[in-house]
């Protein structure tokens, strides 16, 4: 039967291949006693108020879709957040549209710019989802390796050699996941003359905005003559702690953002009703707690990567996200050996780097959203496991 | 009072058990030196004590009734309510005193062994203190939460072990 199945798939969903990540979790969910460190998202539930404003849209009736691009009156606290927090100017009506997550922007972007042959550059270390969301979109994924030396920055150089004479668009994700990396408004102005003169699109998934440590956010947008080539992702999953209630959105110049709004609206309608109302309540009186996740957030990154380097996996201090990329090369193994063993022996989840693509192998992601008392527990563990492994 | 040492406050509040070269490393500083920031705001009595928050209905043998005070006062001259709430506060068995704005004036929880325990502070103690013009006691029947903490906490994490 699974043969007569197989033959109805496209070659497309065929070729796919599943994430590198499926296995760790399959792995861990059937032991006991595991200390993840892979986890993606906030270990703080969302705040009180904001699940307070889900009930409450529901209590009132608001059970019906919104308009396509999302409620009007969301969209325009979206368009003063942007200015007031990144300096970003986006209309409200012509240029924002609500979505399923920071996911489906991205599959809404890639689905509206490429055509069959296009290529687009991905900035890797990174997201899971970029790839294969070019080669379902008909593209070709191109990916552009950063390294340790640089901090996982993107430069000039890397650039330059990524390009071809098909490179369509660079999907860029500062703060990084996996990486934690940032890049500051100088280290942006020095490749977007590289961009502009091979007239490039960018992809800026900016997600990660919110949580940066040692400095503040600068988005791509903000340079001059980025804005009209930059495709601005982000949503509410991390900086709110609202990965459940699935709500991103996309701004970008008019008419990219109208050629999505009518895939979005054949696809998917529109977002889900109940989470737009939360994040209004987010927006208009979420700052405090976001400051405080975002305090405890500093704290234990500080403590987590000096905990890396002092148990001999080096590490470099991420500037934003909630992850650790510490190099795992001095114990001889691959990630994938690492996280396996390190499983199996210590019962500590881990991510391994090769999963996030080029740059990735060598290193192994770590979550650090999760309490102080398990991540001391958890670098008790992978210490013990550093010191077996080496002296073998 | 600097923005690290609001930060090892916060901390401490949470948790006044984290290693010491935990918080060091939290707020990014050496061990030495939070050491001495300790040591500072505990001399100013800017930390007064370091506690637990137990769940006693959880121990055997240790059972106690509670209940809070709403009592109307008298303030003095010169000293207004602190005279007062100082003579309430000394009294063992009270464990906390808070002046309040509103229709009452000090709000003072008190614990003792037996309800009968706490009906005799109130009636031959508190009621016969001069300033003291009129109580009214509620007991407590449970609690769900206190100094910030949940009681009952649902402790598990409900997120899936390992995502992108
Ligand atoms: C870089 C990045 N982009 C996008 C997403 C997806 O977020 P959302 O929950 O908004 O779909 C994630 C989630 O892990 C992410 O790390």
């Amino acid at each position: 039967m699974k043969q007569v199945q197989q033959q109805y798939l496209s070659k497309t969903a065929s070729k796919l291949k599943p994430s590198g990540i499926r296995k760790f979790f399959d792995l861990a969910s059937q032991m006991d006693n595991v200390i993840s460190l892979g986890v993606g998202e906030p270990d703080f539930v969302t705040p009180w108020n904001v699940c307070e404003a889900g009930y409450a849209s529901l209590e009132s009736g608001y059970t019906a879709y919104t308009a396509n691009a999302g409620l009007l009156e969301l969209r325009e606290e979206i368009s003063s957040y942007l200015s007031e927090q990144f300096s970003l100017s986006y209309d409200a009506e012509s240029q924002i549209i609500l979505t399923v997550g920071a996911s489906q922007a991205i599959d809404l972007a890639f689905r509206s710019i490429i055509d069959p042959g296009d290529e687009v550059i991905i900035v890797e270390p990174g997201f899971v989802a970029y790839a294969p969301a070019v080669t379902l979109a008909g593209g070709t994924p191109v990916s552009l390796e950063t390294k340790a030396e640089d901090e996982f920055k993107l430069t000039r150089e890397t650039l330059e050699k990524a390009i071809t004479k098909r490179t369509k668009a660079i999907l860029l994700c500062f703060p990084s996941n996996p990486t934690g990396a940032t890049m500051s408004e100088e280290e942006l102005q020095s490749v977007t003359d590289v961009i502009e003169k091979h007239d490039l699109l960018v992809l800026s998934d900016e997600i990660y905005a919110e949580l940066t440590y040692d400095q503040t956010h600068y988005s791509i947008a903000r340079l001059d003559g980025m804005k009209d080539r930059t495709i601005l992702i982000s949503g509410f999953s991390k900086a709110f702690a609202m990965t459940g209630w699935r709500l991103g959105y996309v701004t970008g110049p008019e008419e990219i953002i109208a050629a999505m709004l009518k895939i979005h609206q054949y696809t998917m309608m529109c977002a889900p009703t109940i989470a737009q109302h939360g994040a209004l309540e987010a927006l208009r009186n979420g700052r405090d707690d976001l400051e405080k996740m975002k305090k405890s957030y500093r704290q234990r990154r500080n403590y987590l990567v000096k905990a890396f380097n002092h148990i001999g996996l080096s590490c470099h201090m991420p500037g934003g996200a909630f992850y650790a990329f510490p190099s795992i090369q001095s114990t001889g193994m691959t990630s994938d050996e690492f996280a396996e063993k390190l499983l199996e022996e210590e019962r500590v989840a881990v991510v391994p780097g090769h999963v996030f693509g080029a740059g990735g192998e060598g290193y192994i992601r770590c979550s650090y959203a999760t309490s102080i008392e398990s991540l001391q527990e958890a670098v008790k563990r992978i210490g013990a496991f550093v010191e077996r492994h080496k002296a073998e | 009072m600097n923005e690290k040492e609001v930060e090892i406050l916060e901390i401490l509040e949470e948790n006044a058990r984290v290693p010491m070269e935990v918080l060091a490393d939290m707020v990014d500083l050496s061990v030495e030196k939070v050491e001495k920031i300790i040591k500072s705001l505990e001399e100013k009595d800017i930390i007064l004590s370091y506690s637990s928050v137990i769940n006693w209905d959880k121990t055997a043998g240790k059972d106690g009734v509670a209940a809070m005070i709403d009592v109307k006062v008298t303030p003095k001259r010169e000293v207004g309510f602190d005279e007062i709430a100082e003579r309430i506060y000394r009294f063992p068995e009270v464990k906390a005193v808070y002046l309040m704005s509103g229709a009452f004036d000090l709000s003072v929880q008190i614990e003792g062994k037996t309800m009968k325990e706490v009906a005799f502070f109130v009636s031959n103690k508190l009621s016969t203190l001069d300033s003291v013009l009129s109580t009214t006691t509620h007991f407590l029947l449970k609690k769900y939460k206190h100094d910030g903490v949940i009681f009952e906490p649902e402790q598990k994490d409900k997120r899936i072990v390992v995502s992108p």
